[in-house]
């Protein structure tokens, strides 16, 4: 897509279980730090998989007054405290931007799973008579993070929410950075977050035999092309960014940490949670996005990846790197951010595009971690960053996150 | 105060966030207190549960300020 109208990124927000702030996340992310511990939000000790990567030393009260606390889901809460780090950062509302131009689109796959989860545990124990909570249903539904972002701030743009699994928060991105090429808005404020280590969460995710069950030692569990990988740890929090038309912030002087130059999506069409082990979409996805940027594969310096750390995935999405990339794949460095945050689910996109420009920020690509014993299934002559952060001038970055259903997303962003 | 003006009050206290002080027989929750329509339903789900008793909407419209729901549930409680 050829638009006059260029998009930058203007401000960050993280909450992650490596930190708190996108500034703590960012020192997790550079040490090489794992995140996964033994589950505190419920008694784990019949489930399979008995530890998570969970947002540490939270506390509600310290964000929220509790009335309002008490309306938002975690998973709510989290993105109104990414949304609002990255809002502060941008110097957004001290500019006096006009708010009927400022939307909020953003990703969760799930929404409010505790919330379901804890009313219809009440029915079920109760004698049959429904004492639902007015606050179950807007604190349950997916687009009650972006409503709440919008009515705290006034924003009166577009705004929805994208839900397409693990791919929700690369979605979202991507329909903000069309809404300001298109014109319908001049900042779109977007990210992702999700909150679903709870029973059902847990459980259904083993149901589906996608995590890792390596109870004995939580902090090594997520490895990403290594061969002992087994299956994916569950994370939670959010990730912001404001994405701002380029004159638009240039006019107000604002700091820009890059350009979005190009999203692309696809589908594998192929299974509701097996990928495809071809990476046929997966090549399709990122040569949809480097189309849209308007770039060679040879001018990427870095991949973010999707690399769960499951036993299909991670190989099909190599091999589609290798397919896509050609000789420049072995020039790339590559690393999955989530063997140290986890899998945050709707909420992976945003946080891993936040790890993507503070990489290129500082100048460092953050670590695959628990890469220890290559899997010879893939091609170990690729740069996964194995367990230390490496120096790089990353002009140019593409974070790739797919979701069951077979939805893969990728995003590029360059320097300026 | 009667024992159960004082679990109207703390519920009141509670899930609209104020303090003890604003919670006057004649506060008003929706005017006074910062109740939403939605947590104006909340409040009379927890009066519910708490005293064990079935408001039908037609009188829940009718309870609006906290001396209302004292002198409802003091009549109706069991």
């Amino acid at each position: 897509m050829t638009s006059i109208r260029r998009v930058v990124v203007t401000g960050l927000g993280a909450i992650t279980p490596l930190g708190n702030t996108a500034p703590a996340y960012w020192e997790g992310l550079r040490a090489g730090a794992s995140g996964a511990a033994t589950i505190t939000r419920f008694d784990p000790s019949k489930f399979k998989t008995r530890f998570a990567c969970e947002v540490k030393d939270y506390n509600p009260d310290a964000y929220f007054d509790r009335k309002e606390g008490r309306k938002m889901d975690l998973f709510t809460q989290f993105g109104v405290i990414a949304a609002d780090e990255a809002i502060a950062d941008s110097g957004l509302l001290e500019s006096g931007v006009n708010k009927d131009r400022v939307g909020v689109i953003w990703g969760s796959g799930i929404g409010g799973l505790k919330s379901l989860q804890e009313e219809c545990f009440q029915f079920e124990r109760g004698d049959g008579t429904p004492r639902y909570s007015p606050f179950f249903i807007p604190r349950m539904i997916a687009d009650s993070a972006s409503g709440n972002i919008s009515i705290k701030n006034g924003f009166r743009g577009p705004n929805f929410v994208t839900t397409s699994a693990c791919a929700s928060s690369n979605d979202s991105i991507i329909a903000a950075f069309n809404n300001i090429r298109l014109g319908l808005a001049d900042v779109m404020i977007t990210g992702g977050s999700e909150a679903a280590i709870t029973e059902s969460g847990v459980g259904g995710f083993n149901a589906l035999k996608a995590m890792s069950e390596r109870n004995d030692d939580p902090a090594s569990a997520s490895r990403p092309y290594d061969k002992d990988r087994d299956g994916f740890v569950l994370g939670e929090g959010a990730g912001a960014l404001v994405l701002e038309e380029y004159e638009h912030a240039k006019a107000r002087g604002a700091k820009m940490y890059a350009e979005l130059i190009g999203g692309g999506m696809s589908s594998d069409a192929y299974h509701i949670t097996a990928p495809d082990p071809t990476g046929s979409g997966v090549v399709l996805v990122m040569q949809n996005a480097l189309r849209d940027a308007g770039i060679t594969a040879a001018e990427v310096d870095y991949i973010n990846t999707h690399g769960t750390s499951t036993p299909l995935g991670d190989g099909a999405e190599i091999k589609a790197i290798e397919q896509v990339f050609g000789e420049h794949a072995e020039k790339l460095n590559i690393s999955s951010t989530k063997s140290m945050t986890g899998h945050l689910l709707g909420g992976a996109g945003g946080v891993e595009a936040v790890a993507c420009l503070l990489a290129m920020q500082h100048g460092v690509v953050p670590p695959t971690i628990n890469l220890h014993t290559p899997d010879p299934e893939i091609n170990q002559a690729l740069n996964f960053t194995p367990n230390v952060a490496q120096e790089r001038d990353v002009r140019v970055a593409m974070s790739n996150t797919f979701g069951f259903g077979g939805h893969n997303t990728s995003v590029i962003f360059r320097k300026l | 105060m009667s024992e159960i003006a004082e679990k109207v009050k703390a519920i009141i206290i509670d899930k609209l966030g104020v303090e003890a002080s604003e919670v006057t027989p004649e506060a008003s929750f929706t005017n006074d207190l910062g109740a939403d329509s939605l947590d104006t339903v909340e409040l009379i789900m927890e009066f519910e549960k708490e005293f064990n008793v079935s408001i039908p909407d037609d009188q829940a419209e009718n309870i609006g300020t906290v001396g209302q729901a004292i002198s409802y549930l003091e009549e109706h409680a069991k």
